[in-house]
């Protein structure tokens, strides 16, 4: 099992996700260059925080014409497990492999704390290590994190559980006393229609080790490596 | 032949700067001032000698590029027709 860590110009998490992985997890990783356009040989792809191209024009705009990111929408087309955070989640928005978009904060700040997360949807790649209702601290560090989408589209997104993480109040309670950004239906985290592209604000990868305050992250990590095993178990079966 | 591309948040999507801008104005006393929007222009010059040409490449670079659609709205405007 293979993972590749995507680096752009102005990323700057890429690090903190080799790390959870490799150092934590004891997974095979590897840093591939935005000019990269071969994804060959992975299993896995994460589209780490920060700033690509320095957010000039919007998040995400300028990286999703990146070489890399044309594998990345091929790597998609054919199952292969993608998790964007933060800016990567801005950045999978923007080359449409998610719905909907990430605005500015509704307060208009840069946003840096730990926050508590519900996880809706326990059934999916990326959070079968967490339970229905389960609240997990993550960190954010964004200015344009607040998700927006129409509402058609939300609608069918609700109905079929792409929504997977929400911001809540500690005790697991949704509401806009607990919404940090403004996000629409305090959305913190979906998945796409087939169930392999996820893109998530908080940053799982921050929250890997007792060190940095909490492991919380590895409940998102684990579930991808637990999918991957289940994928590579049954490929060998065939 | 220069041009210019207007983008505005859309219909309906918040725009948090907007809000700002428009409390900022009632604080300095315009305080009829409502439905303030925030958006961006961008200036460029193109190759197209032609009319419809260029409003065809301005077109398809908003698309494309320079309006996020799911979110904002575009206009194209040719400022000159070059000399």
């Amino acid at each position: 099992m293979r993972f590749a860590v995507a680096v752009f110009p102005g990323s700057n998490c890429d690090v903190d996700a080799y790390r959870a992985l490799h150092d934590v997890l004891g997974r095979d990783v590897e840093y591939l260059w935005y000019r990269e356009t071969d994804l060959s040989g992975f299993d896995g792809v994460i589209l780490p925080g920060g700033f690509s191209y320095g957010d000039y024009l919007r998040p995400g705009a300028i990286a999703r014409f990146a070489p890399l990111m044309e594998a990345v929408v091929r790597f998609a087309g054919r199952g292969g497990m993608v998790l964007g955070i933060c800016n990567g989640f801005q950045l999978l928005t923007e080359a449409g492999l998610l719905p909907g978009a990430l605005l500015r904060n509704r307060d208009l700040t840069f946003l840096c704390d730990t926050v508590p997360v519900r996880v809706e949807n326990a059934d999916t790649a990326f959070t079968r290590c967490c339970q229905n209702g389960q609240v997990l601290r993550l960190p954010i560090a964004h200015g344009d994190g607040n998700y927006a989408v129409d509402a058609a589209t939300l609608a069918v997104m609700e109905q079929r559980g792409q929504v997977i993480l929400r911001y809540c109040a500690p005790d697991g309670t949704v509401d806009e006393q607990h919404n940090p950004n403004g996000s629409v239906a305090n959305i913190a985290g979906i998945i796409n229609g087939q169930g392999n592209v996820a893109g998530m604000m908080p940053h799982p990868e921050r929250a890997a080790e007792e060190l940095l305050g909490g492991t919380n992250g590895l409940f998102i990590l684990q579930s991808m490596v637990q999918e991957l095993e289940r994928r590579q178990h049954e490929a060998s079966r065939c | 032949m220069k041009a210019r591309v207007l983008i505005s948040p859309k219909k309906g999507i918040a725009d948090p700067q907007g809000t700002a801008v428009e409390q900022a104005l009632h604080t300095l006393g315009f305080a009829g001032v409502r439905a303030v929007r925030v958006g961006k222009v961008i200036d460029l010059e193109l190759p197209e000698g032609d009319h419809t040409a260029a409003l065809a490449a301005l077109t398809c670079m908003s698309e494309q590029l320079l309006a996020n659609t799911v979110v904002e709205a575009y206009s194209c405007t040719i400022l000159d027709e070059g000399a």
